[in-house]
């Protein structure tokens, strides 16, 4: 994301396909053999990071858990993937930098080509980059620093700050939550800590960058925000790696609380290569007068798991999930949001939006619950998908428990062709039937790409073009 | 070159029903045409086979510009050789901003004509005139393309769009159905202006003669079962007015 000009022409030189699917070569500091998760891989990770002991514990605990729970057989399939043939920990350089000069030559090529010392300069407030398991780069602008605000690796805010991590760590989404929850809170590695003090409005974004750049990688980061009360943050993550023939997985768990009058924005552009399985936990909680908004854009990995879900606890809190999912050749995208109303008074947008190409899937799968004694609730819910040939396939499974007759409730869904007359009025502008369908495709995007800063929505209106025009995929 | 749209005996059919059945027309940059018929004659199975809309296929007959023949041309490449139409019921392309749009339109058409480019800032400013001749805002640009766009606005956004694109010919289909009067006004006096500035040879497609007392025809001419079986002056509209199609109609 957010490419410079010239190594976006490097990069669609060398790599007809996938255009981040460029492979560095980098000695690592260590790596987990690859073999059957097992408890002493979980202590040596812990170990390895100085963990105090709460922390090796819970981690124990989750990896029995994970061992206990059945895959999930709802969804996509899983069943291929091997959990035996994975490295579960992967460490590229010796520790976190604050200055790009001291960051291993190699991976800062390959952040380098990814445009993100650029995109720092100019429109963000915090960068975070991670390389396999750890986060090798870090910088936050000191005038959000003197604020208060904390910008660090999980790992890091560990040591840093035990206090915050004690109380919060795992407290939204509980370790036996599901499977790949207890994977992630087992192993996890990475990862970014945000704490936002009372009444600090962050007003660029905060980003962080995943890249997986080993075969047969597992990437568990744990990301963690806290809103203060009236503060407010918008975090933005990317993630991209190298295309291989075996498959990796990638398994985050993202908890966030936005406190009294906070509001929070969580933007992914995720763009995994086509051999990874993504199967993601993110979660908030909501309180008072505060507002939560998932924009969740989904164009990459072989199957993608992730349902962004907003918990509104106060009164007058507001949650909103936008997403959008690009379901090409091989791939199945099976996305969607779920929004529990636990409180009066409180609102939520679900907007969903779907492309399947060249025999994609595409599944919505939502959940919009009202819990008995949340009077007052207004929520609308709409989910489009666009189907572009006769091969491809979108599902859509919007769930609905509501408990409470007072509320007022808009619901839509609706499957699209690209229209003929559509396609026919462009062309007969001068447009080339091409460009034609990328007008049509980028409009139909627009209710969620609209939420982006204006350099993503650029870029991934571009990585939709691209999608189009057939030379991805 | 002669500038020149010329159709020879042009049948056409659509979803297996023929429907043109001979056609013979000529029109040349700077000339007025009308094309008058009841509904059902072949009037908009015209328009859309000229743009070459996939639905229609033509299967006799001839269609040049400027000496070359567009049949097997696609709508894009018909449009960037002058050829243009407006629609009867344009239609909404939910999320793309019209101004964008335009935009792209205009500069893929100077990229044709070899002309430079417009910079947003260019193009804004070579819109305004246009947009004040048909009594339209500068916000009217950042809506949707056609999406919740009034009867006479979207006859006004396709008038926008001929004046940018600069055609040859313009075909424009009912171009007065859903305008009030004041708005016919303001259309009727556009039409004549671009055309006249631009010297395009327009074709009003139209079922009454309303749209005539505004914009005065050099040819009129009327179709019926796919066959133009009269043409004449602007006298033949007003005579059609008052006597109605079924006295040529056999």
């Amino acid at each position: 994301m957010a490419v410079p000009k010239n190594t976006k022409r490097l990069i669609s030189n060398t790599f007809q396909n996938y255009k981040f699917g460029f492979k560095t070569t980098v000695k690592n500091v260590f790596s987990e053999p690859k073999g059957v998760l097992t408890p002493s891989i979980v202590t040596s990770i812990s170990k390895r990071k100085n963990e105090p002991k709460w922390m090796l514990d819970f981690r124990l605990k989750a990896l029995e858990i994970f061992n206990k729970k059945p895959l999930p057989t709802w969804g996509g399939d899983l069943t291929k993937i091997d959990f035996k043939n994975l490295h579960y920990y992967i460490k590229a350089q010796s520790k976190t930098q604050t200055s790009w000069n001291n960051v291993n030559p190699q991976i800062k090529e390959a952040f380098e080509t990814l445009g993100i010392p650029e995109a720092e300069k100019k429109f963000l407030r915090g960068v975070s980059a991670q390389f396999e398991s750890e986060v090798v780069y870090e910088s936050v602008q000191e005038v959000l620093s003197k604020k208060g605000v904390i910008f660090m690796s999980t790992d890091e805010a560990l040591k840093q700050h035990p206090q915050l991590l004690k109380e919060y760590f795992g407290k939204i989404i509980p370790v036996n939550d599901n499977k790949f929850a207890a994977l992630n809170s087992a192993v996890w590695s990475g990862g970014t800590f945000i704490y936002i003090p009372k009444g600090v409005h962050v007003d660029l974004p905060l980003q962080a960058y995943f890249r997986m750049n080993a075969k047969n990688m597992g990437q568990f980061e744990r990301t963690l925000i806290i809103a203060d009360e009236n503060s407010s943050v918008h975090y933005i993550e990317g993630c991209t790696a190298p295309s291989y023939s075996s498959n990796s997985l990638h398994s985050a768990v993202v908890e966030i609380i936005a406190k009294k009058g906070s509001k929070v924005t969580y933007t992914t552009l995720q763009d995994w290569a086509h051999n990874i399985y993504n199967l993601v936990t993110k979660r908030s909680f909501v309180y008072e007068n505060a507002q939560m908004v998932w924009v969740d854009c989904n164009m990459g990995s072989k199957l993608t798991m992730k349902y962004p879900a907003i918990f509104l606890l106060g009164e007058h809190a507001r949650g909103e999930i936008h997403s959008l999912a690009f379901a090409g050749k091989n791939q199945h995208q099976d996305s969607g949001g779920k929004i529990i109303h636990g409180a009066k008074n409180t609102s939520s947008i679900i907007t969903s939006k779907s492309i399947s190409k060249n025999g994609g899937r595409a599944t919505y799968r939502g959940l919009l619950q009202v819990n008995k004694g949340a009077s007052g609730v207004k929520s609308k819910v709409s989910c489009d998908a666009l189907i572009l040939d006769n091969i491809s396939r979108s599902d859509t499974y919007p769930t609905m428990k509501i408990e409470e007759d007072d509320l007022e409730l808009a619901h839509e869904a609706t499957v699209s062709k690209i229209g003929e007359d559509q396609l026919f009025y462009l062309t007969s502008r001068g447009i080339s039937e091409t460009e034609a369908s990328s007008m049509i495709v980028n409009g139909f995007a627009e209710p969620v790409t609209k939420h982006l800063p204006m350099e993503y929505a650029v870029e991934l209106n571009r990585l939709l073009e691209m999608e189009m025009t057939g030379s991805v995929g | 070159m002669k500038e020149i749209l010329e159709i020879k005996n042009l049948h056409a059919k659509a979803e297996g029903k023929i429907i043109l059945k001979g056609i013979d027309l000529k029109i040349k940059p700077g000339e007025i045409h009308a094309i008058m018929g009841p509904n059902g004659s072949g009037k908009s199975t015209l328009l859309n086979v000229l743009l070459g809309h996939p639905k229609y296929e033509s299967i006799k007959g001839s269609i040049s510009l400027s000496g070359k023949n567009i049949l097997k041309l696609s709508p894009d490449e018909r449009s960037l050789l002058g050829l243009f139409g407006t629609f009867q019921h344009p239609i909404e392309i939910p999320g793309l901003n019209f101004g964008t749009f335009l935009r792209t339109a205009k500069n893929i058409h100077s990229k044709a004509k070899n002309q430079p480019r417009l910079n947003p800032t260019e193009f804004i400013k070579s819109t305004k005139k246009y947009l004040d001749l048909l009594k339209l805002d500068q916000h009217f640009l950042s809506r949707e393309l056609n999406k919740n766009f009034s009867g006479g606005e979207k006859k006004k956004a396709e008038i926008l769009q001929m004046a940018l694109l600069e055609p040859r010919i313009a075909l424009l289909d009912e171009i007065d159905s859903g305008l009030d009067v004041d708005a016919l006004k303001a259309v009727a006096k556009s039409i004549k202006f671009i055309a006249k500035k631009s010297n395009i040879g327009i074709v009003l497609i139209t079922h009454y003669q309303r749209l005539l007392n505004y914009i005065t025809p050099d040819f009129v001419h009327i179709i019926s079962d796919g066959k133009i079986i009269k043409s004449g002056k602007k006298d033949l509209a007003l005579k059609i007015e008052k006597e109605g199609y079924n006295s040529y109609i056999k």
